[in-house]
């Protein structure tokens, strides 16, 4: 009863980490299913059939491919800009620095629906046709923001004296930057990008109102739930969630491997 | 999903900053994507709220100045209104109850396996977000163990949990969970453990320091957490659509269908309106009452 009392929370954030893995461990399980209906719910035997033959569905892949291309270009553009901005703010004095805050702050607090419907309002009126690039134009405002307050606070966050020092020892401005500041920075870009990436991907909202007929892996899957998803589709998302694990875990481990080597010399 | 909140503030760094053109060019290409894709598209909602139906074209719509759109929309609609408000505030609720002890947990005891926790807390999030909404189906499904558990108790109205907004509530208390862990981590992971210490020192009970150390110091995160749930779940209609039956919709179903399926712009460029200016106005006011205006 004492070591319950004691442990308690330790238990109760266990199981909280716990729920937090239910519907990802469901979806995994049923990647392994063959489903005797349309509706891949519950378990009705083990196949591997949907992992040995992943594109075997029509729309899947290809819906796949889509959303890897608009995740790739968004997230470029997106991070470049992002980074400019982030650098902006903490380098340089500039006069509306609250609306530029503000412009920055509201695109994360506002719902997606609002953006989605405001964003296509704009694109009806002007006549524009909907489809691969007005799903990026949009995917890149939604994630300019993500990017801009990841970079900022790794920005935030450095030692001025690294700089100084650079100066001090006669570097130019521009090698400053090239050797000292963004080899420092860029751990805080690339993990802005892999949030941006991974922010594009899983858009559903905001792209379904912009794609006209374009589909991307998300407005698959909207469909097929009405008539049954496929068990490919468990099998590439479960197959996404173990990289983007991986990578995160593994860029972790880097860090980690070299703060020790710092803390040792 | 904001890891952003848990690198937070760092601390100030004294850098003699420049004023020079580069700074607005650097601004400049970024702030003007916002400027045309973010701002802008808030005019043309509202110009296109406004717009008249052109005599005799089915679908087509002109430039005018309806008002009646709001009040026709806001009479047909309202109860979709309130029930995303109420779905999105019980949401909301259920996710600081179960998210206070894993971020209380990861900022104090977590140690050396903080950050592997912080990863753990935002892996979810690398599954489709459609694929763990429908996932839902399965775990509370008729037959399965948790409506059967509560059916044996007689707890349910319906007799079911799937296709009620029980259900619906459930989905938007799980999805948008690791928004609310984030910020509230990052708030009591500030508070400094001495202070505790000294509570404790001072024979006060637990329950005590906790009511007067740490919840009033983690309101800044109590405040960020409930924003970041509530203001995505009132928006949200994937879980209305995949877990609720045609009685749960939520206002933004009724948003998309009029958007995209009736094309019914002038309605649902209103409704999109109205649920934004919502919002803003129960953020300041929210902001204003909990005296964290920092928070901007």
């Amino acid at each position: 009863m004492r070591w319950l009392r004691r442990n308690l929370l330790g238990i109760v954030a266990i199981l909280v980490l716990i729920y937090l893995f239910i519907p990802i461990a469901v979806v995994a399980i049923l990647s392994f299913n063959k489903p005797s209906g349309k509706f891949n719910i519950s378990w009705t035997q083990f196949s591997t059939d949907a992992w040995t033959n992943l594109c075997g569905v029509p729309g899947v892949c290809s819906s796949f491919a889509t959303s890897i291309q608009i995740g790739i270009i968004s997230t470029v553009v997106a991070t470049a800009l992002g980074t400019m901005i982030a650098f902006a703010l903490v380098r340089y004095r500039f006069r509306g620095r609250s609306t530029t805050n503000l412009l920055i702050f509201l695109p994360m607090a506002t719902p997606e629906v609002v953006m989605g419907s405001s964003l296509l309002a704009l694109f009806l009126n002007l006549r524009f046709p909907l489809g691969q690039w007005t799903v990026i134009i949009a995917h890149i405002m939604f994630i300019i923001s993500f990017v801009v307050v990841t970079v900022k606070a790794r920005l935030q966050g450095l030692d001025p004296r690294l700089e100084e020092a650079a100066r001090d020892l006669y570097a130019d401005p521009k090698s400053t930057f090239r050797y000292v500041t963004l080899p420092l920075v860029a751990p805080g870009i690339a993990g802005a990008a892999l949030l941006g990436f991974s922010l594009s991907f899983d858009d559903f909202i905001i792209s379904y109102f912009n794609a006209g007929t374009l589909v991307t892996f998300p407005i698959f899957i909207w469909g097929a739930a009405q008539r049954g998803i496929p068990v490919q589709v468990n099998a590439l998302a479960t197959l996404v969630f173990v990289i983007a694990l991986l990578v995160v875990l593994s860029s972790q481990l880097v860090s980690y491997r070299r703060r020790k080597k710092l803390m040792s010399t | 999903m904001s890891p952003i909140l848990v690198a937070g503030p760092s601390k100030p760094v004294v850098v003699a900053k420049r004023r020079s053109r580069s700074g607005y060019l650097l601004l400049f290409p970024g702030m003007t994507w916002l400027a045309i894709f973010f701002a802008i598209p808030f005019v043309t909602l509202f110009m296109t709220s406004l717009q008249e139906p052109v005599p005799g074209k089915m679908g087509k719509y002109q430039a005018g100045f309806q008002l009646g759109n709001y009040t026709n929309a806001m009479a047909e609609y309202w109860p979709q209104f309130l029930r995303s408000f109420i779905y999105a505030g019980i949401a909301t609720l259920l996710a600081l109850v179960i998210a206070y002890p894993l971020a209380y947990f990861i900022a104090m005891k977590g140690g050396k396996w903080r950050p592997l926790l912080l990863v753990l807390v935002i892996a979810p999030s690398f599954a489709s977000f459609l694929l763990r909404t429908y996932a839902w189906r399965t775990i509370l499904a008729d037959e399965g163990p948790i409506t059967s558990f509560f059916n044996a108790l007689h707890l349910l109205p319906d007799d079911r949990i799937l296709n009620t907004g029980i259900a619906v509530v459930a989905g938007l208390t799980y999805n948008f969970l690791p928004f609310m862990i984030l910020p509230l981590y990052a708030a009591l992971e500030k508070i400094d453990p001495r202070l505790i210490e000294a509570s404790s020192d001072l024979y006060s009970s637990g329950v005590a320091t906790f009511r007067k150390i740490t919840w009033p110091l983690s309101l800044p995160g109590v405040v960020a957490g409930t924003l970041l749930t509530f203001i995505p779940a009132a928006g949200d209609y994937i879980n209305a659509e995949l877990l609720g039956s045609t009685k749960d919709r939520m206002i933004g179903n009724v948003i998309q269908t009029n958007f995209i399926e009736f094309r019914d712009y002038p309605t649902a460029s209103a409704l999109s309106f109205v649920l934004m200016a919502a919002i803003l106005v129960m953020v300041f006011t929210y902001i204003r009452r909990a005296g964290t205006e920092d928070l901007l």
